[in-house]
C-alpha cells in the first residue's frame, strides 16, 4: 500500500527540506520513495507543493486529488487550496499562519475567513501554531521541524527514526535545537 | 530500474559499498556523466536542467563550466568530442533553440568521443515561456533522444547515450522533462568507468562541412538513422511489459509511470529510444492488444507516426497537447472515473513574485511612478508584469529585449519610444543581449536600455556568470565589467546607480529617455538571496502616524501587508530592511531600525 504525503505552503518556507526529511525517513524503513520538488519561478514567494509517496513500489511521483492520507500545510490558505487532494478519511495537518498573497495586498481578492472551521467540517484537521513553539524555543526558523514533528506523529514511523533522519539532514550546529523542535510538534496534542 | 549491462553498455561496477540511495532526476543525470567517463561538460542554466551542471560539477574528474549561452555551450561540447573525449552540454529546451545551429550540423559530423545534449522540456510551464517538444527539434536534426522515466533509468541511458552516440555517430540527445528532473527516486551507483582519449586524427570529409562533403554526411545521417530504427528492435530500453490483451498503451518518459499508476493490467511498449521509433516494435504491440492509446506529454510525436504506418490507436483526442499528464487524466479517459472525492476551493491566487529587498522592486517602482513601459527579458525580474508594478509589457525570449525595442523605435519613430525602456538581467545581457545591443549601436537606436544588474543568475537558483568573478567550480575568474564592454562596443552614454537610490534613478530614466542619445543605465545592487549578506536593520510602521493611504503597498512587497483597522503593517521575518517603502510614505510612519 502506498503512502501518499503532500507538504503545501509559500515558496520559501521551507517546505523542500521537510519534504527530503520525510522522504530519507521512508526510505531508512526501507520503502521505496518518490518526492517530487518545485524548482524556479514558483519559489519565488507563490503557492507551492511537494509530493513524498512510500511504499513497495512507487510509480507516479506526484499524489493526486483524492489521493493524499497526510497533507502538511505550512499556510491557512494553502491547505484550504490542496485540501481536495484528500482522501475521504486523510489528514489536514496546519501551522495556523497567514501569509497574505499580493492579490490580497492590493486589494483584487480578499483572504477567506474561518478556513480552519470550514475545512474542519469535511476533513480532520490538526492545527499547531508552530511560529509561537518555535519563538519559545528561541530560534524562529525552527518551525519547520515544529510542523514536521507534528505531521510526524500522523505519518507513522518511530519518533528515533524521526529524530535519527532530522539530525542527519539539519546544519550539524543546530541538531539539537531541531531535534527540541521537532519533539514539540511529535508531542502537541 | 534496467541493468544496462545485459546490452553492452558501460556499467561500471556497482559499488556494493554504497548505500541505497535517491537521488534527483538532475542529480541522477549527472552521476550517469561521470560514471560513464566523461571528461568535459558546459552549460547555461534554465529551469529545469540547472542542477545538473551543478551537482556534475562537484566531481573532480569532469571539467565544469558555466557558458555564456547555449549555443556556446554545445560548440565546448562539440570540441571535446572532436578532440576525443566524451563531452556534455545540458540546457531546458528553448536554450536548444539557441544552440540548433551547431546541433543540427553536429548531426552531419558526428562525434569523436560520445557527446550528449541533456535537454529538458518543461510541460505544464512551471518555469518557462513556452511548452515546446525537444522530440520534434530532434526529429528535423535527425539526432536520437532516449527518454528516462525515473532517476535510476536517468542515470543509465546517458551512460548508454555516450555508447549509443559512439556506436553511431552521433550526438544523442537525452531528453528529460520537470517531474523527472526535480523528482527523486532510487539509484544504484557504479564505478566510474575511464575512457581512453581517442587519438585525433585529421579528416576533412567528417568535421569541415562545406557543400562537398556535407552532401556525404548528409547521406550518411540518412543511413544511420535507418540502421538505428532498425536496431532499436533489440535495444533493452524498448520494452514490452505484457499484460491485458484489451488494452495498451504506447508511452515513454515520466508518463510510463502514471500508466503504471492508473492501469496496472495494461499491456505497455515502453519507449526509451523515442527517436527515431522502430516501426516493427510498433507494429507487433500493436497488433496483439485490441486498444492501443498513445499516452505522451506535450506533441503527438509517437502517434503522427504510429498512424502514419496506418495503424489505428488512440491520442491526442483523448489527451492534451498541454501540461502535465496524471494518472488521474487516464483513470477518466479508460474507466470513467477518478480518485477525486472533494470539490477544488475557491483560494485567492499566490502567483510568485519578487522577494522582499529585491532590488529589481525599486527599479520598477520608479518605472511604474513615471508611467514608462518596459520591453522586458526571461528572468525574476519578468515579475515586474504583474500588478502592482505591472511596468514589463512584453517577454519573448533571452535577449529580445533590447531588440524588440529597437524595432519599435523603428517602426514609429524615435518619439515613440520616449517612454519605452527595456530591461535586461546581468546574465540575460551576457547570454544573448549584447548581440541586440550591438545592432542598436550599429543602426543608430536613441533608446533606453536598463541592465539590472544584480551580480548573479537570480530566477534559475544564484548560479555564477562571466560577471562575477566566479567559474562554476568556484575558482576566481575575470570579471567582465559591463560599463565597460557597454562603452566599447560604442553606446555613447552609459550610467551606473545604485538600485535603491530611487530619487538618483528617475532623475537618470527621466533625461536618458528624453535624450535622441542611445543609453545604458546599469542598476546594481545584488540579488537578496546572494548568501554571505547580512541585513540587520528592518523597517518597522509607527501606527500612530500611519493615515491608512495604502501608498507604501503600491510597491508590492509580500512583507507588507494591513491590519484590520487598516494601519499597514511590515512582517519582520521577511523584511530585509531595503526601505524602499519609507520612499513612498508621506506621513514618515515608516522607520529603518536595528533588529
Amino acid at each position: 500500500m502506498t503512502k501518499n504525503i503532500m507538504i503545501v505552503g509559500v515558496g520559501g518556507q521551507g517546505t523542500l527540506l521537510t519534504s527530503r526529511i520525510i522522504g530519507k525517513a521512508a526510505l531508512a524503513e526501507g520503502y521505496d520513495v518518490k518526492i517530487s520538488e518545485v524548482h524556479g519561478m514558483a519559489q519565488r514567494g507563490g503557492s507551492v507543493v511537494t509530493f513524498v509517496r512510500f511504499g513497495d513500489k512507487v510509480f507516479e511521483p506526484v499524489v493526486e486529488e483524492g489521493c493524499a492520507d497526510v497533507i502538511i500545510a505550512f499556510e491557512r490558505l494553502e491547505a484550504k487550496r490542496y485540501s481536495h487532494f484528500l482522501k475521504k478519511d486523510g489528514v489536514l495537518i496546519v501551522n495556523d499562519c497567514k501569509i497574505e498573497p499580493m492579490t490580497v495586498v492590493i486589494g483584487a481578492a480578499e483572504y477567506p475567513e474561518g478556513i480552519l472551521e470550514s475545512l474542519s467540517d469535511k476533513h480532520r484537521v490538526y492545527a499547531i501554531d508552530g511560529a509561537k513553539i518555535a519563538k519559545e524555543l528561541g530560534n524562529s526558523k525552527v518551525l519547520n521541524s515544529v510542523v514536521l514533528g507534528f505531521g510526524a506523529s500522523h505519518i507513522g514511523f518511530s519518533e528515533e527514526r524521526w529524530l535519527d533522519t532530522v539530525a542527519a539532514t539539519v546544519p550539524p550546529k543546530t541538531v539539537d535545537i531541531n531535534k527540541a523542535a521537532f519533539c514539540r510538534g511529535y508531542n502537541f496534542k | 530500474m534496467i541493468k544496462m549491462t545485459a546490452h553492452g553498455a558501460v556499467c561500471g561496477k556497482v559499488n556494493k559499498m554504497a548505500e541505497k540511495t535517491i537521488m534527483l532526476g538532475n542529480e541522477a543525470i549527472a552521476r550517469g556523466v561521470y560514471e560513464a567517463g566523461a571528461k568535459v561538460s558546459s552549460a547555461y542554466p534554465g529551469t529545469p536542467s540547472t542542477e545538473i551542471s551543478e551537482y556534475l560539477s562537484k566531481y573532480d574528474e569532469v571539467y565544469t563550466e558555466w557558458a555564456p549561452n547555449e549555443k556556446v555551450a554545445a560548440e565546448v561540447a562539440i570540441g571535446a568530442s572532436i578532440a576525443g573525449v566524451r563531452s556534455l552540454c545540458c540546457m531546458k529546451h528553448v536554450g536548444l533553440n539557441v544552440a540548433a545551429d551547431p546541433l543540427y550540423t553536429f548531426s552531419y559530423t558526428g562525434v569523436g568521443g560520445g557527446s550528449v545534449f541533456v535537454v529538458a522540456d518543461d510541460p505544464g510551464l512551471a518555469s518557462s515561456q513556452n511548452e515546446q517538444d525537444t522530440r520534434m527539434i530532434a526529429r528535423a536534426a535527425h539526432v536520437p533522444v532516449l527518454e528516462p522515466s525515473d532517476s535510476g533509468e536517468a542515470k543509465e541511458f546517458v551512460k548508454y547515450a555516450f555508447e549509443l552516440s559512439e556506436k553511431y555517430d552521433t550526438p544523442v540527445i537525452l531528453r528529460t522533462t520537470t517531474k523527472l528532473a526535480h523528482s527523486q527516486s532510487a539509484v544504484e551507483l557504479c564505478d566510474r568507468v575511464e575512457v581512453a582519449d581517442k587519438p585525433y586524427e585529421r579528416n576533412m570529409k567528417k568535421y569541415v562541412m562545406m557543400p562537398a562533403s556535407a552532401i556525404g554526411r548528409h547521406l550518411y545521417v540518412e543511413d544511420r538513422e535507418k540502421r538505428l530504427s532498425y536496431d532499436a528492435k533489440a535495444l533493452l530500453v524498448n520494452r514490452i511489459e505484457r499484460g491485458s490483451s484489451k488494452l495498451g498503451f504506447i508511452t515513454s518518459g515520466v508518463a510510463y509511470q502514471y500508466v503504471k499508476e492508473a492501469c496496472p493490467e495494461a499491456s505497455v511498449l515502453k519507449l526509451g529510444l523515442v527517436n527515431p521509433l522502430c516501426p516493427e516494435l510498433i507494429k507487433d504491440f500493436v497488433g496483439s492488444v485490441e486498444e492501443v492509446y498513445i499516452f505522451e506529454e506535450l506533441e503527438p510525436l509517437i502517434e503522427e507516426q504510429v498512424r502514419a504506418l496506418g495503424l489505428k490507436v488512440h491520442g491526442k483526442e483523448c489527451f492534451t497537447v498541454q501540461g502535465e499528464y496524471s494518472a488521474n487524466m487516464l483513470r477518466k479517459v479508460i474507466y470513467g472515473k477518478d480518485e477525486a472525492v472533494f470539490d477544488k476551493q475557491d483560494a485567492p491566487a499566490r502567483p510568485p513574485i519578487l522577494c522582499p529587498g529585491c532590488p529589481h522592486r525599486s527599479v520598477f517602482s520608479v518605472l511604474n511612478k513615471l508611467k514608462i513601459h518596459a520591453s522586458g527579458d526571461i528572468g525574476c525580474y519578468t515579475l515586474g508584469a504583474v500588478a502592482p508594478l505591472s511596468v514589463i509589457d512584453t517577454t519573448i525570449c533571452m535577449g529580445a529585449s533590447i531588440s524588440a525595442l529597437h524595432g519599435m523605435e523603428k517602426a514609429r519613430g524615435k518619439e515613440y519610444v520616449k517612454n519605452w525602456v527595456a530591461v535586461i538581467g546581468d546574465s540575460t545581457f551576457l547570454h544573448t543581449g549584447i548581440n541586440s545591443l550591438v545592432n542598436m549601436v550599429y543602426n543608430k537606436s536613441t533608446a533606453t536600455v536598463m541592465i539590472l544588474d544584480n551580480r548573479t543568475t537570480g530566477m534559475t537558483g544564484h548560479q555564477d556568470h562571466a560577471a562575477t568573478g566566479k567559474t562554476l567550480k568556484g575558482e576566481d575568474t575575470y570579471a567582465i565589467d559591463f560599463k565597460t564592454v557597454c562603452e566599447a562596443i560604442g553606446v555613447p552614454r552609459v550610467i551606473e546607480v545604485n538600485a535603491f537610490d530611487t530619487a538618483e534613478l528617475e532623475r537618470v530614466i527621466k533625461e536618458s529617455v528624453a535624450s535622441d542619445t542611445l543609453t545604458v543605465i546599469i542598476t546594481k545592487s545584488p540579488c537578496v538571496l546572494l548568501k554571505g549578506q547580512k541585513f540587520p536593520e528592518v523597517c518597522r510602521v509607527d501606527a500612530d502616524k500611519c493615515k491608512k493611504c495604502g501608498a507604501c503597498l503600491k510597491i508590492g512587497c509580500p512583507a507588507m501587508s494591513k491590519n484590520s483597522d487598516g494601519t499597514v503593517r511590515i512582517d519582520e521575518t521577511m523584511c530585509n530592511g531595503c526601505g524602499l517603502c519609507m520612499t513612498r510614505c508621506k506621513f514618515d510612519a515608516i522607520k529603518k531600525e536595528v533588529r
